[in-house]
């Protein structure tokens, strides 16, 4: 597995730059791993996302769905993709340090 | 001596007269590493029997959720052109019609940031370029926007709508299959590029019920082009079926599903109860010269069809029995969008459209999308005519 430095530790990601470990999440290395995907600046309005993927994946296990997603934070799917121009599974979740979402491609 | 072949497995599959994806393969591997690469892994999957493709992999350009699917070597040090090898989906056109010069250019962005390799076309009907490094993707991907193709769907979202070759060539389709597809694709562009489904969804157009795009079966929206007033029948030509030796009881009115043909071999007079006539083509396509659909053309709108992943196969069941097809295809649009947002609203993860309803019940998804149960919508209405009615209903 690579290891990234990201804000000055070196931190273990998969190939698509998911960190491996979640517990080595902590605010800092999502601004690092918010570069990687294009946000420049973590605003409020991404925080609000971020937080919430967080709580929900603390509680459930998994990622919520976009429907849901859009639902408990108040952003449509376009302002998310605003927020994160890679979207909420490859931009939001991989910033909020998720696991990587499986799903059928 | 002559050098040992390095891939004798695959090289078994250049034998024989038919195309060989090995030979392209080789062809490709002249120019590219990636495709050499491509070949030594495969010789090794079969070897050891198994894929050495990793499962997923997320990876995209900007702005778009799906369109590109993530491909990762899981033998990266042994071949490293392709340790990373990720495929595009790209918007085809309506039915599949190119200039050359298009092809061209296409090939020439894909030499310059892939492998080289296509694979025209996949079954979702995309055309599929396959293997490109990450770093290639959006670069790629702007080269495309350029010569004027769009990324198709992948993931949960609607997947690249794709139709028959309809009025273009042939004489049986009922709709323009080619423009709905083309309004049908601009319409929804944030549901194709931003996945935002329990799971992915399908639109697939056919202008008669030979539904040469397989529509029924591997869709959850299925428009089939069909009329609603009488077959037109031209005696003249059908008597002269009858004179060149087609026997018109046996291999027409008797293959007739609903057996609402009546074939007068004295008289040569060809006789159909219209009212029966279930629209399923088979005369009209052993007569083309004497019957054509009817004049009066629109489609018959099928819900629920599927390939079997997750659950079993399905097909797609009549949802509406005739809709008129016009420009701009507003009742179709609207009526895509309530049964999506029902779905939406209620399917679980990875649950298709055709699942849900079986799971909710069909009463359920007709009062949510505001249709009245029609005799149509029973997938044997001759031997099983129940409907459960809403209570309330029948009080
Ligand atoms: S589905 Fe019907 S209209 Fe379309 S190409 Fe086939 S025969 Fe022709
Ligand atoms: S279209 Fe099919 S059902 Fe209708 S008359 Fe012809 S064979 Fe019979």
């Amino acid at each position: 597995m690579p290891l990234l430095d990201l804000a000055g530790t070196q931190v273990e990601v998969d190939e698509d730059g998911f960190i491996q470990d979640p517990a080595s999440w902590s605010e800092m290395l999502a601004a690092a791993l918010a570069k990687m995907e294009d946000v420049e600046n973590l605003t409020e309005d991404h925080w609000k996302v971020i937080k919430y993927l967080r709580t929900y994946y603390q509680q459930f296990g998994i990622a919520p769905m976009v429907r849901k997603l859009c639902k408990e934070t108040g952003y449509d799917l376009k302002a998310i993709y605003e927020l994160f121009p890679s979207g909420p599974a490859k931009g939001a979740c991989k910033i909020a340090g998720l696991p990587k979402p499986t799903g059928c491609v | 001596m002559a050098k040992e072949s390095k891939t004798p497995l695959l090289d078994q599959l250049e034998e024989g007269p038919w195309p060989s994806f090995v030979k392209e393969i080789k062809r490709a591997a002249q120019k590219k590493d990636s495709a050499k690469d491509l070949l030594g892994q495969l010789e090794r999957s079969y070897n050891d029997r198994i894929g050495h493709w990793k499962h997923g992999g997320i990876v995209g350009v900007k702005g778009y959720g799906g369109g590109v699917i993530g491909r990762y070597s899981d033998l990266p040090e042994e071949f490293p052109a392709i340790a990373e090898f990720h495929t595009f989906r790209v918007n085809m056109p309506s039915a599949w019609f190119y200039t050359t010069d298009k092809l061209r250019k296409l090939c020439d962005v894909w030499d310059k940031h892939g492998s080289g390799l296509t694979n025209m076309h996949g079954a979702t009907g995309d055309i599929i370029l396959l293997g490109a490094p990450t770093e290639e993707l959006q670069a790629c991907f702007d080269d495309l926007s350029d010569i004027g193709f769009d990324l198709g769907g992948s993931g949960s979202d609607m997947r690249t709508p794709s139709c028959c070759v309809g009025p273009a060539r042939c004489e049986f389709a009922c709709i323009d299959t080619l423009n709905l597809l083309r309004e049908v694709t601009l319409e929804f562009q944030d549901e194709l590029h931003r996945p935002m489904f329990p799971y992915k969804s399908k639109i697939k157009i056919s202008g008669c019920a030979n539904d040469c795009v397989a529509a029924v079966a591997r869709s959850d929206i299925s428009v089939i082009g069909t009329w609603r007033d009488s077959i037109q029948v031209d005696d003249a030509e059908v008597a002269n079926y009858a004179n060149s030796g087609l026997d018109i009881q046996s291999e027409v009115a008797d293959l007739c599903p609903t057996g609402c043909m009546k074939w007068d071999a004295e008289a040569k007079k060809l006789t159909i109860d219209n009212g029966e006539c279930n629209r399923c083509m088979h005369c009209i396509n052993v007569m083309c010269k004497a019957l054509r659909p009817g004049k009066e053309k629109g489609a018959t709108i099928l819900v629920g069809g599927k390939a079997p992943i997750v659950r079993g196969a399905l097909l797609s069941w009549v949802l509406v029995p005739f809709m008129k097809m016009d420009p701009p295809y507003t009742e179709f649009k609207d009526l895509v969008r309530r049964i999506w947002e029902w779905w939406d609203e209620n399917g679980k993860m990875r649950e298709r459209l055709g699942e849900l309803i079986n799971r909710l019940g069909m009463r359920t998804f007709l009062e949510a999308v505001g249709l009245p149960p029609v005799p149509q919508m029973v997938s044997m209405p001759r031997a099983n005519p129940y409907y459960f009615w809403d209570p309330e209903e029948v009080k």
